[in-house]
């Protein structure tokens, strides 16, 4: 029994993994752009949030739709103004913006927050669970996986059945025949981004509910973003999904066998996939 | 009156000049062939009209409006759509997606929309939903036009839609062009294929080495005066 339970938990805290990286693995997809600050944008929301809560008194959920619109806002001028800048044929440029980005920010959160450990106030629902007979399973994981479903299934959605979602498509398939329809690059990154934002806002919500956070914890969580996005296939909103259950899995089983090999775990299933899969498991057919 | 109007075009890739004072006019409904041999500027002259190279303002003119330094997607809103040059279809995109992109940056009723295009190339609708890059050649030239066609040019560009089809593929394609003369747009055809040019056109310029060499109607351009021009030697 022990073992359901394990692999239960284990799938749920795949879809925490699985929101670290859906906001990483639109963007790649889209612009071919490697966001090294992602993990420290899910710590700047939680703070966001966190600082929502302590100074309006609210709940995390309400703090959190209060902060999506500034972390939307935030993803746009980030784009549109910088990190357009940084794209083009040479891959580096966005790697080595985004990585000073990264330690700007940890520092920032640094002097505006100090290092204590944070958490956000979540009342009864933390300790919650379900009896599902054999096992019990916490409401707060729960809500966290399937929260990750809708994101997947909404940004599936709007990739295959907007208008936007075709532009998104076609900008990243060749932008300068988009523009030949109208369609502005510059723009349509930037909105990339910005959506990307709204899922690192209930991404740092999951995360800040879950577990302590702190200004410098952002890069283990853009790793764990980053295999989940590469196990799944580069560009596969299902395939992240794919790959944050493997993470988590390989975490929660690493861990059932012996505390010490959790995190080790996890890096070792992604070692294994790209040595089996070296292009993921749900590659896109044109890359 | 003049339409679209070139007036002293240059254009430059890093240091080499592709084009050196090009002058060309399109009156409204006219349509135009360029001709030349391969490196004469013809798509450098298309790029240039399309915002994908971008010029001095005055250089190119739309209905007196100096359109020279706007980007491709501010020049697309004003009525002037292009098929590209090997047709560059979106490979994420299905044919019908590719059809209705065309149209994302100038929604306006006119005489195009998706019905019409399948009118006018029955097999896209049959093969609406295929992967617009699973189509053969000529299929994927008849998308490109389509998807052109979906923003209800003014003035229609296209570069090379003959290039890499066979001939009989040729003849459909350019079957379709008196129809798309009939919707009331003007277009630039520049081919290297010059029977199938002279045929739909009013007016013929040829180019060589980033220059017009000779202007005139088909009627007036006899074969060695076109030989003269395409190839820069006395016939």
């Amino acid at each position: 029994m022990i073992w359901v339970d394990t692999i239960v938990q284990g799938v749920l805290l795949g879809g925490l993994y699985a929101l670290f990286a859906a906001g990483l693995s639109l963007v790649f997809g889209i612009m071919r752009l490697v966001n090294l600050a992602h993990g420290d944008f899910i710590v700047m929301a939680a703070y966001l949030i966190l600082l929502l809560v302590t100074l309006l008194g609210l709940s995390p959920f309400v703090a959190a739709a209060l902060a999506a619109p500034i972390m939307y806002l935030t993803g746009w001028l980030l784009q549109k103004h910088l990190l357009n800048r940084t794209l083009g044929t040479d891959i580096l440029p966005p790697l080595l913006v985004t990585f000073g980005l990264s330690i700007a920010l940890q520092n920032a959160l640094l002097e505006g927050f100090s290092a204590d450990s944070q958490r956000l106030p979540t009342g009864a629902i933390s300790t919650a669970s379900l009896d599902l007979g054999v096992i019990n399973v916490g409401v707060l994981p729960l809500m966290t996986f399937g929260s990750a479903i809708v994101v997947i299934v909404g940004l599936n959605q709007l990739f295959y059945r907007t208008e936007l979602g075709r532009a998104f498509r076609a900008t990243s398939d060749d932008p300068t025949t988009a523009s030949l329809m109208g369609i502005r690059p510059g723009d349509i990154f930037a909105k990339a981004t910005a959506i990307a934002m709204l899922v690192v806002t209930l991404a740092a919500l999951y995360l800040g509910m879950r577990s302590n956070f702190d200004p410098s914890i952002g890069p283990a969580r853009l790793i764990y973003a980053f295999q989940a996005v590469i196990i799944g296939g580069l560009g596969s909103l299902w395939g992240t999904l794919a790959g944050g259950v493997i993470i988590g899995l390989a975490q929660t089983i690493g861990a059932a066998i012996n505390p010490e090999w959790q995190i080790l775990a996890g890096h070792v299933a992604f070692l294994v996939v790209l040595l089996v899969r070296p292009r993921g498991l749900f590659p896109r057919a044109v890359d | 009156m003049s339409f679209l109007t070139t007036r002293g075009l240059t254009a430059h890739y890093g240091d080499f000049q592709a084009l050196f004072g090009v002058d060309i006019m399109l009156n409204e409904g006219e349509t135009i062939a360029i001709i030349g041999a391969n490196g004469a500027g013809k798509t450098t002259l298309m790029r240039s009209l399309s915002g994908v190279l971008r010029n001095s303002p005055e250089m190119i003119t739309l209905d007196g409006r100096k359109i020279g330094a706007m980007s491709a997607d501010e020049i697309v809103p004003l009525g002037l759509a292009m098929v590209p040059e090997g047709r560059r279809l979106f490979p994420s995109l299905s044919v019908e997606e590719n059809l209705l992109i065309g149209a994302y940056g100038r929604k306006i009723e006119g005489y195009w929309n998706l019905e019409k295009i399948y009118r006018l190339f029955p097999i896209l609708a049959e093969r609406r939903s295929s992967p617009g890059t699973a189509l053969s050649g000529g299929q994927q030239q008849m998308v490109a036009i389509g998807r052109a066609l979906m923003s209800n040019p003014r003035v229609l560009l296209c570069d090379e839609i003959s290039l890499g089809l066979a001939p009989v593929v040729i003849r459909d394609i350019y079957a379709a062009v008196p129809r798309i003369q009939e919707s009331g747009a003007s277009l630039i055809v520049v081919e290297q294929d010059i029977g199938q040019a002279m045929k739909v056109a009013d007016r013929v310029y040829c180019m060589m080495e980033g220059r017009v060499t000779l202007e005139g109607t088909p009627q007036s351009l006899s074969r060695d005066d076109i030989h003269a021009a395409y190839f820069g030697v006395g016939a």
